[in-house]
């Protein structure tokens, strides 16, 4: 429990819950411009939107389990796996690392809410409106059956491909509406990010006293201006080729199949950096408190974290390296994604060096960190490897890329989720998580995710391509491919136990008190849940630990800090 | 500061997960790496079949080897600092000592990650200049690779031959590699035949450049390694590497044009008059008749390849007369329409088909 001693402004008042009408609450929850509720409907969106993309992998992994096999057509195939990998960056990954940061970044800088609360409201409902759109694509077309007029063309629908020509009807339309609405979303809730940021940290709190997830949120939040930009602008070249006669993609006319690649890759590798430097974010709160001590090498982390913002600019083409680029232009990419490393590296070293003389506790959150920080590690590695070009000739669009990606996406970002999940559920909604049915979840989708995401990478380094709705039998990759479609039944058996013990917590978790953790930030020193306004009154911030000075008056950070 | 919610956090014996984690991943990894190496895994890329897919080869066990190294070094350390800093029962509930940062410490794991980035790019330099930077020898064989949704068509200019789906190449050495100028006639492909060389991409409106020298003959498999539509799946590459009097025999019998005398087979005789009164033609060419389309595979010499449909199914009659009826029942989604020819009519054009050798 929290030991802050007699802090003024702790609202003990709301925790009671009057009970209200239903249609109150809808109405409250559909037209609210608070940060806090707009981050819970952006994680609660994600959440569906992660179960249904999960049911389209499951599908195809019960196709792929063996080969030959008929579960579905190659034309529904293509877009499931299309529909995946557009559902889950887009429509989970986006909002659920908005939402976090829509609710934790106002809180941990003092601030009463964002710079632009009704520019917030809009960008969760433009975006929402983005993944509505995209899933009636299947009930367009033909209807349900073979899909609908649900894209086809893979997540990063390479042109020409999706000219008119060889994509007719409107399955391409659906991909790139869907994804310019969500983009313009992106660019509100960044756009608030980084102005909150910049203005309304409470006094006392300079930049080098903000929270690391502060710092990594405002470096997220450039990176989505910068990486946004060619997206919106590739979707509206690509739609100018498919309705107005334009050429920019359209190689029969003389168009270049390259620059979409180029244009996309800019927005998609950037992209992948908006999505872990949040997870990294949770992390570097979440390993101090569950080690015991401050965050080892602060200055060097707000570094890594804006050098790994920039040089992600850098390395677009690493997806590129076999079309033909030349030696000079392979050479550079090759550079530029192994430099990449480096400040990564710095980050795990000092995760490791704040653990070290520490004193673990192995609570959910932890367990889940610990996850992230071997999973992460070796899903670092093995961009290493794919940084090679010539190994990547073998590599590229094989199921080790597919084993790679899952890696930091599952194995990095959605662990760091679950430990955020666990760690600040208590301050959402007042109740702790259930410890134990957290451990259920988190021993039941480790397992799966090993079994899936490790056995993975061996059909890749077999030749197995990606993007195909089955393979030959005699090429050896069979009995793996089984493997790792098993992982899937504990995966989805650890994901409802975390949605049971969401539900669950709510109504019967043990009340939690505003610092259940005993942590050091702001947030820790509101009530759980936080009012309207977050504060009545702010701590005197003078150091990076605010609520650390309060509880060790004898030993205050300010004193230390480097 | 009240320990009393913290008991239920500590650590119990199942909590030894984190370092089980580690070990675990290691013997993975040495599990999958000793498994690639099987022989009946032809797209294998741990089996190189001629000196470039030997140079990949090479760098990728360097960097394997790294990567393995790092892994062991951190996931050692991180495994020993959660096992020994873990809380234990019946402590002393006092901070430990707080620890901000250390430059010295900082700079070393800057600068060794740095030397080993060092030694990673030159390395990779060197192999990719290797093959992509060195000049075409003049005794290169030259082919001309052409993607198409869903097939493989190779234009041997200076011998005059066209076929389809299965490459012949002679044995190589430095001086008289293969080399390929791959272009596509609609969307992106990939060209990828693992044991051979790194994949090269087939783009519209962009030739690329790649070549192949293996020394020893044998048959090699790959597939288009580029999302392209429907049956990406099943666009697949047979490569067949013979010896050079081998490979001169096929040249010889593919540069003569279609067999034209059927007088002994009236079966074969009557197909030949369906195929060039149909739209068969509008499509396929066969060299010395009317058919002259290039949409589809050439088909002077059908019957002398090992399968039809870009690799999908063994080229046999029955299978060829299956997919003269109706393509999509082998292939869902392929481009080549159902002719609704008639049982009879079907019958005497395999016939025919069968017999271009």
């Amino acid at each position: 429990m929290s030991t802050i001693p007699a802090v003024k402004g702790v609202d003990e008042t709301q925790a009671t819950r009057r009970a209200r009408l239903p249609a109150r609450v809808i109405h409250e929850w559909l037209t609210t411009v608070d940060h806090k509720k707009i981050g819970i409907l952006y994680i609660g969106y994600a959440l569906i939107f992660l179960v249904i993309g999960g049911i389209e992998a499951t599908l195809m992994r019960i196709q792929l389990a063996q080969p030959n096999n008929h579960l579905v057509s190659p034309q529904v195939f293509n877009r499931l796996f299309t529909m995946h990998g557009t559902t889950m960056i887009f429509f989970v990954a986006m909002p659920i690392m908005f939402g976090f940061g829509n609710y934790l970044v106002p809180i941990m800088i003092g601030a009463r809410d964002m710079a632009f609360p009704r520019l917030n409201a809009f960008s969760f409902w433009v975006s929402a409106m983005g993944g509505v759109l995209l899933y009636f694509s299947y009930l367009g077309g033909s209807g349900l059956y073979a899909a609908g007029s649900a894209p086809d063309v893979g997540w990063f629908a390479y042109a020409p491909l999706t000219a008119k020509v060889f994509s007719p009807g409107h399955s391409t339309d659906y991909w790139t509406l869907s994804i310019l609405l969500s983009g313009v979303g992106s660019i509100g809730t960044a756009l608030n990010i980084v102005t909150t940021t910049l203005c309304m940290r409470s006094p006392g709190m300079k930049l080098s006293r903000m929270p690391l997830l502060v710092w990594l949120y405002l470096v997220m939040g450039g990176l989505v201006f910068v990486t946004i930009s060619p997206l919106t602008a590739a979707q509206i070249m690509l739609t100018l080729d498919r309705y107005l006669g334009a050429h920019f993609f359209d190689t029969q006319a003389g168009g270049s199949a390259v620059l979409w690649m180029h244009f996309f890759w800019i927005f998609g590798h950037p992209e992948v950096y908006v999505l872990i430097l949040p997870a990294f974010a949770f992390m570097n709160e979440i390993v101090p408190v569950f080690s015991r001590k401050a965050i080892f090498g602060y200055p060097a982390m707000v570094a890594a974290s804006v050098g790994i913002g920039f040089i992600s600019l850098t390395v677009w083409a690493h997806h590129m390296f076999t079309v033909g680029m030349g030696a000079a232009g392979n050479t550079f990419f090759v550079f530029a994604t192994m430099v990449i490393s480096v400040p990564t590296g710095i980050k795990i070293f000092n995760w490791l060096a704040t653990i070290w003389g520490g004193k673990v506790i192995f609570a959910t959150p932890m367990l889940f960190s610990v996850g992230f920080l071997f999973q992460f590690l070796i899903a670092g590695l093995t961009g290493i490897i794919l940084s090679i070009a010539p190994f990547d000739w073998q590599l590229h669009n094989t199921y080790f890329v597919v084993a790679h990606f899952h890696y930091v996406i599952v194995g990095g970002i959605l662990f760091a989720l679950f430990a955020a999940f666990y760690y600040w559920y208590p301050k959402m909604t007042g109740r702790m998580m259930s410890e134990t049915i957290g451990k259920w979840h988190f021993v039941l989708f480790i397992i799966g995710f090993h079994l899936t995401f490790d056995f993975m990478h061996i059909p890749g380094l077999l030749g197995m391509p990606r993007q195909i709705y089955t393979y030959e039998a005699d090429r050896g990759w069979g009995s793996w491919n089984m493997i790792v479609t098993i992982g899937v039944i504990f995966q989805a058996a650890g994901i409802l136990v975390f949605v049971y013990n969401l539900v669950r917590s709510y109504f019967a978790g043990k009340v939690a008190g505003p610092d259940p953790w005993d942590a050091w930030t702001l947030e820790w020193s509101t009530s759980s849940p936080p009012p309207d306004y977050n504060f009545a009154v702010l701590p005197t911030v003078r150091s990076r630990r605010p609520l650390w000075d309060l509880k060790h008056p004898e030993d205050p950070d300010s004193d230390y800090e480097l | 500061m009240s320990f009393s919610i913290r008991r239920q956090w500590i650590v119990s014996r199942a909590d030894r997960i984190p370092g089980l984690r580690g070990l675990a991943g290691a013997v993975s990894g040495a599990f999958a790496f000793a498994a690639t190496a099987r022989a009946d895994a032809p797209m294998t890329l741990f089996s190189p079949a001629d000196p470039q897919a030997q140079s990949i080869y090479g760098i990728s066990l360097f960097v394997l080897a790294i990567t393995l190294g790092i892994f062991i070094v951190v996931a050692g350390l991180l495994t020993f600092v959660l096992i020994r800093y873990r809380q234990r029962p019946g402590d002393d509930n006092r901070e430990p000592a707080q620890i901000y940062g250390s430059n010295q410490i900082e700079l070393s794991w800057t600068v060794i990650p740095i030397l080993i980035v060092v030694t990673l790019f030159l390395t990779t330099t060197r192999v990719i200049l290797g093959t992509e930077a060195i000049e075409k020898p003049k005794g290169a064989l030259e082919v001309t690779v052409i993607g198409h949704q869903f097939w493989w068509e190779y234009h041997y200019p200076k011998l005059g031959i066209v076929t389809a789906n299965e490459l012949h190449v002679p044995v190589s050495d430095a001086q008289h590699p293969t080399y390929l100028e791959v272009t596509s006639a609609d969307v992106t492909h990939s060209f990828f035949v693992p044991r051979l060389a790194g994949r090269m991409d087939v783009i519209p409106n962009r030739v690329n450049e790649a070549w192949i020298d293996p020394p020893q003959p044998g048959l090699f498999l790959g597939q288009c390694g580029q999302y392209c539509g429907t049956q990406h799946a099943k666009m697949l590459l047979r490569v067949y590497v013979q010896s050079q009097s081998d490979f001169d025999a096929w040249v010889k019998a593919q540069q003569q044009p279609a067999r034209q005398d059927f007088s002994s087979d009236p079966a074969a005789a009557e197909g030949e008059r369906v195929f060039m009164h149909n739209a068969c033609m509008n499509c396929h060419a066969i060299a010395g008749t009317a058919a002259t389309g290039r949409f589809g595979p050439d088909l002077t010499h059908l019957a002398s390849r090992d399968t039809i449909a870009s690799g999908a199914v063994p080229n046999t009659p029955a299978n060829l007369r299956q997919w003269i009826d109706d393509p999509n029942s082998l292939k869902p989604g392929c481009l080549m329409p159902s002719m609704h020819l008639d049982g009879h009519d079907l019958d005497t054009i395999t016939a025919y088909l069968s017999q271009l050798r």
